[in-house]
């Protein structure tokens, strides 16, 4: 599967306080929390974002809180991937679980610019910077994160855990 | 095989005879806790997984922490979501609004969390519990409905830094300046992926309260997981109160020719009172370098420092004091068992007639829900673990991380002040 989209760039050590203000976690909803996705960082990024652009940041994006929200509001305002040096654990854990796509390559981040249209290979890890043309390609998931990636994230990882006790 | 604490603890719930960094392995677990605003999510996504049983009544503690009492209707909502869940699971260890308080301070509390356990939490400062010797780590909705289901979670083993303490601390200095300076040293991200492990002679001596600071601000690194080395100190703090009995707490100590990727080490004999400035909690200065700003309000309180213990520090800087005029505060007590012990000390007639509100039991304004939220422009000083930008209110107010008793000193003041020069 390819995804195209522009860049949108942040920097380093994104918190989910600012992807999804605790003022707005009173919803499971996808939707409710895409509407205030990043608000707190850039109150125009829900107003600019078109569906599968590529999110775009430093090192440790997603510490702090938790809050499975996060990863939530981003997939609901359609982003098609989010690509930074380094994420946070936990953000990292959430993402995969609920089938945000997510690439950790610190070379792409340093050369893709706000704006830069971008195809990606998630498969294959592949970052494509069709305005500046160059490659990049992403470091393997964990074997564990990979076996959850293959089964479409961690809810059908768990109902097929389940089936095969039965 | 020499090993860290950390990969002892999680070698045994493994079933392993040793662990190295980097392997993947299934831990079983002994307590999976979330709350009232983890929760909902955690239960739709359980049903959605088809389950229809958690694998054990006894180890999914239900704590209604964040968001009560119920400060607006959605916030009520979704409290009645734990609520029914609880009820129609038979959750054993289910923690109603007046018999609850701050998960981390509740679960050690009431005896819920054991040297050697594995403990998941949809909280990021769920690590606090690992200043009992057990490894504890936060993790989201999905990663705990999953838990709920199959009793055990996939983690890969962390490599450890490892942080020791000593000198004697000086009077008025405490263990959240010492961690203010681990925030300092490491930054936000320098514990990413890692098991943070904490001991020396300097925490040898240190009362269980204080140590519980430096698992919880764990996160504040970016680390996986925080273990305090487990001692007599952490023996007594159990008897009496743990569930499990006492041939099952696992007194894991590290090889001492363990692998570590890091080492910090301190001398705390000179330290001074810490303040973190907006907005990170490694942003830190000295109580005397930090600028002299005007205090808008103090805010004690939170699962870093809303402890009797903290609140009894409070109370002895602003004994027979008055709170600054053009200075507000607010006292939260962790728990509704420190709320009553803080009524039956004589805590609160003292808060009370310095000029301090006193609120319930709640994660409150700590992550910028209710009871003294922070507006634009203006200046707090909290005892709570993270400044990010709109984290305790308007992302154009500045927050101050301090120890309760630079917060005392402060309300007392209307500027960050050394508690020394008050008393």
């Amino acid at each position: 599967m390819k995804i195209n989209g522009n860049a949108h760039k942040y920097g380093d050590n994104v918190d989910t306080d600012v992807i999804i203000p605790a003022r707005h976690c009173v919803s499971i909803h996808e939707e409710d929390l895409a509407a205030h996705c990043l608000e707190d960082l850039d109150k125009e990024f829900v107003n600019k974002v078109k569906p599968n652009d590529i999110l775009v940041a430093g090192i440790n994006f997603g510490c702090g809180s938790s809050r499975e929200n996060a990863p939530i509001a981003i997939k609901g305002a359609k982003v098609g991937c989010v690509v930074a040096k380094y994420f946070a654990r936990i953000f990292y854990r959430n993402a995969i679980n609920i089938g945000l796509p997510i690439l950790e390559c610190p070379e792409a981040v340093d050369g893709i610019d706000a704006g830069d249209e971008l195809e990606i290979e998630l498969s294959k890890g592949i970052i494509y910077n069709k305005t500046k043309d160059t490659t990049f390609t992403a470091a393997p998931f964990p074997e564990t994160m990979q076996e959850i990636i293959n089964q479409g994230g961690m809810v059908n990882y768990v109902k097929n855990r389940l089936a095969q006790s039965n | 095989m020499a090993m860290t604490l950390t990969e002892k603890i999680l070698a045994n719930r493994a079933g392993l005879a040793g662990v190295t960094p980097g392997d993947l392995i299934i831990a079983k677990i002994d307590m999976a806790m979330a709350t009232d605003i983890s929760s909902p999510l955690t239960i739709k996504v359980f049903e959605d997984m088809g389950a229809d049983k958690v694998f054990d009544t006894g180890k999914i503690p239900l704590v209604h922490d964040h968001l009560v009492p119920a400060k607006d209707i959605k916030s009520a909502e979704f409290s009645k979501i734990m609520r029914n869940f609880a009820a129609a699971q038979n959750i054993e260890h289910y923690f109603e609004v007046g018999r609850s308080g701050i998960s981390h301070q509740l679960l050690p509390e009431q005896g819920l969390v054991h040297p050697g356990d594995v403990v998941l939490g949809a909280d990021s400062h769920s690590t606090t519990y690992g200043a009992l010797g057990c490894f504890a780590t936060g993790v989201g909705s999905t990663d705990m409905a999953a838990a709920w289901v199959l009793g055990e979670t996939w983690l890969r083993v962390p490599d450890s830094i490892k942080i020791r303490f000593s000198g004697k601390l000086p009077e008025w200095v405490s263990a959240k300046d010492m961690m203010l300076l681990v925030c300092r040293d490491l930054g936000l991200e320098g514990g990413t992926y890692k098991a943070l492990e904490f001991g020396g002679e300097t925490i040898e001596n240190m009362p269980m309260y204080d140590r519980f600071v430096f698992a919880n601000m764990t996160i504040e690194c970016g680390g996986k997981n925080g273990v305090v080395l487990p001692d007599e100190t952490t023996r007594e703090y159990l008897t009496g109160r743990a569930k499990k009995p006492e041939a099952e707490w696992m007194f894991f100590q590290p090889d001492e020719d363990a692998t570590y990727c890091r080492e910090l080490n301190y001398d705390v004999s000179d330290m001074q009172p810490m303040v973190a400035r907006p907005n990170l909690p490694g942003n830190v200065v000295t109580v005397e370098e930090v600028e002299q700003v005007a205090v808008d309000q103090v805010y004690i309180g939170s699962c870093t420092n809303g402890k009797i213990e903290d609140l009894r520090i409070a109370a002895q800087v602003l004994k027979g004091k008055q709170i600054n005029k053009t200075t507000r505060m607010v006292v939260v007590p962790a728990t509704e068992s420190i709320y009553h012990q803080m009524l039956k000390e004589g805590l609160a007639e003292i808060f009370h007639a310095a000029g301090a509100s006193i609120g319930p039991p709640t994660c409150g304004a700590c992550f910028g829900a209710h009871m003294g939220v922070m507006a634009a422009g203006e200046v707090g000083v909290f005892t709570t673990n993270r400044n990010f930008v709109g984290r305790n209110g308007s992302t154009e107010s500045s927050v101050y991380l301090v120890s309760p008793a630079v917060a005392a000193a402060t309300a007392i003041r209307g500027v960050i002040t050394d508690p020394r020069e008050v008393l």
